[in-house]
């Protein structure tokens, strides 16, 4: 994983995986110690306790058609090497909040990457499913629940590449001008 | 500076894409349009799968071709990502491997619009004969 853009859309696609309705994505940027936390919590089918203890452990994975699962254990790593830290808590049936905590003046924190074109592929690329981001910088924030888009759009599906470029203008201007790069 | 875009922009441009989207034909029931999923698990993404989607959707759009591109979750086929599955109206779906920005074009342009066959189907036994 070369930036954070694409744990996020990582994790997030485990959300969407794990049958969740409603992904909810906060990136929150705090300028006192120019840390960053990045958090997505999800209403998809959870994980037992057990399942929770194993799963950044490279050689587990809930599929069947490999048996290794890399992604939370890349997001580890990268979180742990800038001298943050994941949490994962999970309850089977309800959902999974993962958190990672980034140390953005550490000389091994990853690029943040392209947040904005993420977040829009997200969106339009998972129809089936609402995001709803935060974007915070101190006091600042941004939000963007993608159920307003649809309803805004009405029956203009939102896969449109007109959308989708839209949405990535709009997420972009607001990060920049909350200062977030 | 110029205003912030926020949803009410999004409002604004609806009936212009509504309009634009009524000019292709049939586009709002997805059956008859070409549907690509893109692979989108960690090792798609790590391997660029993101800017073959944003190429693809671009690419699509200007040779307003009406097509739905989605995410879907990892194929099974790590060593060949990124992995793009192709389903043409009323034709059986056909997945690519290793779908460099090159290769999306040459997808599109051979075989969504000519429907002729490329390199890099899976399973790969299938080779051009020169």
């Amino acid at each position: 994983m070369k930036d954070i853009s694409m744990h996020m859309m990582d994790i997030a696609r485990n959300s969407v995986r794990a049958g969740a309705k409603v992904v909810e994505i906060s990136l929150n940027f705090h300028s006192i110690d120019n840390s960053m936390e990045l958090s997505i919590l999800d209403d998809g089918c959870g994980m037992d306790q057990e399942t929770v203890s194993k799963v950044t452990d490279p050689f587990v994975s809930s599929r069947t058609k490999r048996k290794v699962g890399l992604g939370l254990p890349f997001l580890k790593m990268n979180a742990e090497q800038t001298g943050g830290s994941i949490s994962i808590d999970s309850e089977t049936g309800k959902g999974t909040l993962v958190k990672a905590g980034f140390l953005r003046g550490h000389i091994d924190c990853i690029p943040l990457g392209d947040i904005a074109g993420t977040v829009a592929l997200l969106i339009c690329g998972t129809p089936d499913v609402d995001f709803i981001i935060h974007i915070t910088q101190d006091e600042k924030r941004f939000n963007l629940n993608s159920k307003e888009v649809k309803e805004e759009l009405g029956d203009v599906g939102v896969y449109n590449p007109e959308v989708v470029n839209f949405l990535r203008e709009m997420v972009k201007e607001n990060m920049d001008e909350m200062n977030i790069k | 500076m110029a205003k912030v875009k926020t949803l009410a922009d999004l409002r604004k441009m609806k009936d212009e894409l509504r309009s634009k989207i009524s000019l292709r034909e049939n586009s709002d029931n997805p059956e008859s349009m070409v549907q690509i999923k893109v692979s989108m698990a960690t090792c798609g993404i790590a391997s660029g799968a993101k800017e073959v989607m944003n190429h693809l959707i671009n690419e699509l759009d200007s040779e307003n071709i009406p097509s739905v591109v989605t995410q879907t979750g990892c194929m099974g086929y790590c060593y060949a990502e990124p992995t793009i599955e192709v389903i043409k109206p009323g034709e059986q779906p056909l997945v690519f491997g290793d779908v460099t920005l090159k290769k999306a074009s040459e997808i599109i342009e051979k075989y969504i619009k000519g429907g002729e066959l490329v390199d890099g189907i899976i399973p790969d036994s299938y080779e051009t004969i020169e």
